[in-house]
């Protein structure tokens, strides 16, 4: 983080001390970076323009797919609006519930949104923590968390998500209705992807217990997690925001493919892997649309996010280059 | 290098001994097995006696060792939704996932290895331009979209390949094989192609990095200067040692595969161990849950084992660093 922040600080002090935080922002050596590169405009415009479709769904879907009483079998299985067979309102066409694929995959979203959004915040939280007891009190506890991480980084995410995801169900039981899966589904997400965070900050800590401000901290008496947290974490939170960005594409795919393979949310309350599920079904009977809008959003979601984090590692990190 | 290979298999068993807790413990407390094996009307006696005879009401150090010696037997309890010995399960579906997953990393090393060749070697051409543009995507697109593009491309619009099953198969003991019949054969390549695209783009750029790092070495201008061909250079030299890393990473790598072949076979109906892993876990079928995870994790810490010792074998510069504590 100290790379990208210096600059930032020294052109804060050339400039009137009442300078905007907008004026600071934009004079940033991160926000030159971001607009050198076009690809990287492209996809933070992409991304910020799911991220409001999201927040304003109510306000732009034709109506709400997770209330049965506005969805009619009439309307089922109709072709995009530019095809032949299209009907108004449904500009991406319905599916067999009769429900517009276009409110669908808004109000789809918003939820792979927050499943992701929330895994991530839960996952970090989580390997935070852990990361820095580990590097700061050392030792057996050290050694005992980091074994955890290790045996469990050899085995894929998907693979923990889903046991979690199983062991969630068979004690729950079947009042799992589809807000309490949304919870299990953020457990499982948290429980697969700490051990990056933990790794990383662990090895941030192990720096900066060594200099100089820690001792200073330590030798006035504050206490050890006041020293964590208020000073030992800001110095470690540039690679925890790269692999933040990176692990929301991956909390976001993860989610869907628990989802596609039936695990996650329900056909009621479906997010974008839901949808995929239901569309798969119908891609023999010439239903491409049910299937293909979801996934064309999905994909883009994901390539964008995934974009954004690789030039956010690059700019934050450029001995990473 | 003994007490290395030692240390090395003391902590495989520990590993080992970590998951079957775990395994245990999903077995044992997550649901009461006797709710999930009989019915409703079953009377409360009945119950009890079950619950007897399954050895629920010894010490739970007692049940887990238990659970521990039937493990290394292979005996895994009896699947709720089938009603049948979850090893027989098991056992029957392996053939199909471990072909796949083999299929899958012989595919991906194989395009892997000559697209990222290429690509050092040409880095500004157009073709290499493409190649980091498909790995991009090949990371970005999750596993189940690239399946269902390639049924959607392949099978609705061309009807060239079948979308699900493995074909025909031919049976050796209790082996199944694919690979002798024409629909088998044809049934595997677009799961292989699935299954291997991560692993495809994870080889090329891993093969790009190396060799663009090789051809700057000493020896490789040495090479030149004794006016050795161009061909020799790259792939007499250049590429022979860039492969030890390649093949240690594919090796370790194919227990990811095995895993990820949970997704694959579900989007191709593939009778594999990882569709019989989704549909327990949609069920809550926890002794099939169980044993997967024991046998994915004996394979998994199989091959890291292997892949270590033989790595010092192989390497000896990695030697010198084995003296360091682990």
């Amino acid at each position: 983080m100290s790379d990208a922040v210096a600059p930032q600080k020294s052109e804060a002090a050339t400039a009137p001390a009442t300078t905007g935080l907008l004026t600071r922002l934009f004079e940033s050596d991160l926000f030159y970076s971001f607009r050198r590169s076009r690809l990287t405009m492209i996809a933070g415009a992409v991304t910020l323009l799911f991220f409001l479709v999201a927040i304003f769904a109510p306000l732009i879907a034709v109506q709400n797919p997770f209330d049965p009483a506005q969805l009619q079998l009439m309307n089922s299985r109709i072709a995009p609006l530019w095809t032949a067979d299209g009907q108004s309102p449904f500009l991406l066409g319905t599916d067999e519930q009769g429900r517009d694929m276009l409110s669908a995959i808004l109000y789809g979203l918003r939820i792979s949104l927050v499943v992701g959004l929330l895994g991530v915040a839960f996952s970090g939280a989580l390997g935070i923590l852990l990361g820095l007891v580990a590097g700061y009190v050392g030792g057996a506890v050290d050694s005992l968390i980091m074994r955890i991480a290790d045996v469990q980084l050899t085995f894929p995410a998907i693979l923990i998500a889903l046991l979690v995801n199983g062991i969630a169900k068979s004690l729950l039981g079947n009042r799992l209705d589809a807000g309490s899966m949304l919870g299990v589904l953020v457990l499982a997400i948290g429980l697969s992807f700490w051990v990056q965070y933990a790794r990383t900050v662990r090895g941030s800590v192990l720096v900066e217990k060594g200099k100089d401000y820690v001792a200073a901290a330590q030798l006035i008496g504050l206490p050890a997690p006041v020293i964590m947290l208020r000073h030992v974490l800001p110095n470690t939170m540039g690679p925890i925001l790269v692999i933040a960005t990176i692990n929301l594409a991956l909390a976001i795919i993860t989610e869907a493919t628990l989802s596609f393979l039936g695990s996650g949310m329900p056909d009621t309350m479906p997010s974008l892997g839901t949808l995929i599920r239901i569309g798969n079904n119908y891609l023999f009977s010439g239903e491409w649309w049910i299937v293909a809008f979801p996934g064309i959003a999905l994909a883009a979601l994901i390539l964008s996010i995934n974009l954004l984090g690789d030039w956010l590692r690059d700019a934050l990190n450029p001995k990473l280059r | 290098m003994l007490a290395f290979t030692l240390r090395r298999a003391i902590q495989a068993i520990a590993v080992m001994i970590a998951v079957g807790i775990i395994a245990f413990a999903m077995f044992r407390f997550a649901g009461d097995p006797v709710n999930q094996m009989v019915s409703i009307d079953t009377s409360a006696a009945q119950r009890a006696a079950i619950r007897d005879s399954l050895g629920l009401n010894d010490p739970v150090l007692v049940q887990f060792v238990r659970y521990f010696v039937n493990a290394l037997q292979f005996k895994f309890g009896i699947s709720y939704q089938f009603r049948l010995p979850v090893a027989d399960l098991l056992k029957e579906r392996m053939p199909a996932t471990l072909e796949l997953a083999t299929c899958a990393t012989i595919l991906a090393m194989v395009f892997g290895i000559l697209m990222g060749v290429y690509s050092a070697l040409r880095r500004d051409s157009f073709l290499a331009r493409a190649f980091q543009a498909i790995s991009l995507i090949g990371i970005s697109l999750p596993t189940f979209l690239i399946g269902i593009l390639l049924i959607y491309l392949f099978s609705v619009t061309l009807g060239w390949l079948p979308s699900f099953g493995r074909g025909e198969v031919v049976k050796f003991g209790w082996w199944s094989t694919g690979l002798l019949t024409l629909s088998g054969l044809k049934a595997l390549i677009m799961p292989s192609i699935t299954l291997g695209l991560f692993q495809m783009t994870l080889i090329m750029r891993l093969v790009r990095a190396e060799m663009l790092e090789v051809l700057r070495t000493d020896y490789i201008r040495f090479a030149r200067a004794r006016g050795l061909t161009t061909r020799a250079i790259h792939f007499g030299h250049a590429l022979k040692n860039t492969l030890v890393p390649v093949i240690t990473v594919a090796g370790l790598q194919f227990g990811s595969v095995i895993a990820f072949a949970i997704i694959t076979e579900t989007v191709f109906q593939w009778p594999g161990m990882g569709l019989l892993f989704v549909q327990a876990v949609q069920n809550v079928d926890i002794p099939i849950m169980a044993a997967y995870l024991l046998m994915v994790s004996l394979i998994f810490v199989t091959i890291n084992l292997v892949v270590d010792i033989l790595y010092t074998i192989v390497d000896p510069r990695l030697r010198a660093t084995i003296s360091r504590p682990a």
